[in-house]
């Protein structure tokens, strides 16, 4: 009788909502409008402002891991030629691999979660990363290095007070590259579980929720932007010297 | 190991559908490379050789190169739906910046000796174009070409988010495929990206005039090699 229960007399409950669970009840939200501005501001705090901030922390934990790799390895390459012509292989082997197909084939092996992402994402960046900082200390001009030596500084003091810094626009430029690729690349992260601006995207194309995946394209695009005009700002402080060579 | 063994039996079992697919994804992403480079070649080229609008042809393109795909595609979905047209723009949008860049950087970086030399020996401005300047800048635009093809041809796995079809289809399918399938499209979507690459590695090299062909361009990496001494030029201009 049990079974029969639904079919049977008993008053059905109320028809729900299509869209269950976004509050509101705005009339936008019902009819699927193209952006609801309402519900987005209703909504930024509890669904998009936790995956912009989750977004925010795997493009800075990829980039941070993938810079201290790719320094270690260009100074390597720096002092001993040799290793320049594997690692590059390696990375530019890795960056050419597709990121929806390096994403599933990691899962495999890691899992679905977080560090699977990173991995990935940490992959990505050496290229760029270790290219530019290999190039960035190779131009360090040969004077500079003689006058750091006339004055007694050490091999570690040359490095850290002279090459290092002179090397800092290259650098700069791939961090900015690294950054805004791996800002790119982690939306699509959000497929095996990452998190970040992606999950908004994939939920909401999933449901159908126009606002939704809008919203969370327009907030990545413009975490993009944001991070490449402050990397740019960040360069010229950081760098004067370099403002006027091409002038 | 044994889904690795399954995956690669996935193959032969739907050779019908790997293909289809393989179709499909070529056919999505020559489309969009077709159009970036009607737009950004001559654009790029033309500007290389005014040597004006670096700030068009570099920064303007930098800013279009930040754009996340998934985020333009998602964008796409509401405002032009689902299917091939809001991808075509979406990796459009990925490649034409490259490209441009490029294109320009490639014509504008030309030996101003050589160009006035060129003058002076009494060509037209259009002779100039076509016989020093586009000669002597075709190993970067190609290197531009390949670097953007190849981006639109990994990218072009997230045509399966709308509708766009490709080898995404079966990656993100897994309920249909199974793991075997998702690692068999994985697989095939990389080896096409290191097909493509290593194809438009050997039409670079043809295309290159005999003289330039020694300098080192034409390792597996040259398309990304030529991008970072570039991106120093970018940044340095900004």
């Amino acid at each position: 009788m049990s079974v029969l229960a639904p079919f049977g007399g008993t008053p059905s409950p109320a028809p729900t909502p299509v869209i269950p669970g976004f509050g509101g009840g705005q009339s936008c939200v019902v009819k699927n409008g193209q952006f609801c501005a309402g519900w987005f501001a209703d909504n930024f705090g509890s669904r998009f402002a936790p995956r912009l901030v989750e977004h925010i922390e795997l493009t800075a934990i990829a980039v941070g891991v993938g810079m201290l790799i790719a320094l270690a390895a260009a100074l390597l390459a720096y002092r001993q030629g040799w290793f320049e012509t594997p690692f590059t292989l390696l990375s530019a082997f890795l960056y050419t691999i597709p990121s929806l197909a390096f994403f599933e084939l990691m899962v495999q092996v890691t899992g679905i979660n977080r560090f699977t992402a990173e991995i990935a994402l940490v992959s990505y960046t050496l290229l760029i990363l270790f290219r530019n900082t290999l190039a960035g200390l190779r131009a360090v001009p040969p004077d500079a290095l003689e006058a750091a030596q006339a004055m007694g500084l050490s091999r570690r003091q040359t490095l850290i007070r002279v090459e290092l810094p002179l090397a800092l626009p290259p650098i700069m430029a791939g961090l900015r590259i690294a950054t805004v690729t791996t800002i790119s690349l982690a939306t699509v992260a959000a497929y095996i579980g990452a998190g970040g601006l992606g999950e908004p995207i994939f939920d909401g194309i999933q449901t159908g929720f126009k606002t939704e995946f809008i919203a969370a394209g327009v907030l990545a695009i413009a975490l993009a932007l944001v991070a490449d005009g402050l990397l740019v700002v960040a360069q010229r402080l950081l760098t004067p010297w370099a403002r006027h060579r091409r002038a | 190991m044994q889904t690795l063994i399954n995956s690669f039996t996935f193959f032969g079992h739907h050779p019908g559908l790997m293909w289809d697919k393989t179709l499909a994804h070529l056919s999505i992403s020559f489309a969009s490379i077709g159009v970036a480079l009607a737009i950004a070649i001559p654009l790029g080229v033309w500007l290389g050789h005014l040597r004006r609008a670096s700030f068009l042809a570099i920064n303007v393109s930098n800013v279009f190169r930040a754009l996340p795909s998934l985020a333009m595609i998602s964008i796409g979905i509401g405002l032009l739906g689902i299917g091939f047209a809001n991808v075509l723009v979406a990796l459009v949008v990925l490649a034409a910046p490259v490209v441009l860049t490029n294109a320009y950087v490639a014509v504008e970086q030309v030996d101003r000796n050589v160009v006035e030399a060129a003058r002076a020996a009494g060509m037209r401005p259009r002779q100039v174009l076509t016989r020093v300047e586009l000669p002597l800048a075709t190993p970067l635009i190609f290197a531009g070409i390949r670097t953007g093809t190849v981006y639109v041809i990994a990218t072009a796995t997230l045509a399966t988010f709308a509708g766009g079809g490709g080898l995404g289809d079966i990656i993100v399918n897994e309920p249909t495929y199974g793991v075997p399938g998702v690692i068999a499209g994985s697989l095939a979507i990389t080896v096409l990206a290191f097909g493509i690459d290593g194809l438009l590695a050997l039409v670079q090299r043809a295309a290159t005039p005999r003289p330039l062909r020694k300098q080192k361009r034409f390792s597996r990496t040259a398309a990304v090699v030529a991008e970072p001494a570039r991106e120093d030029l970018v940044i340095q201009q900004s």
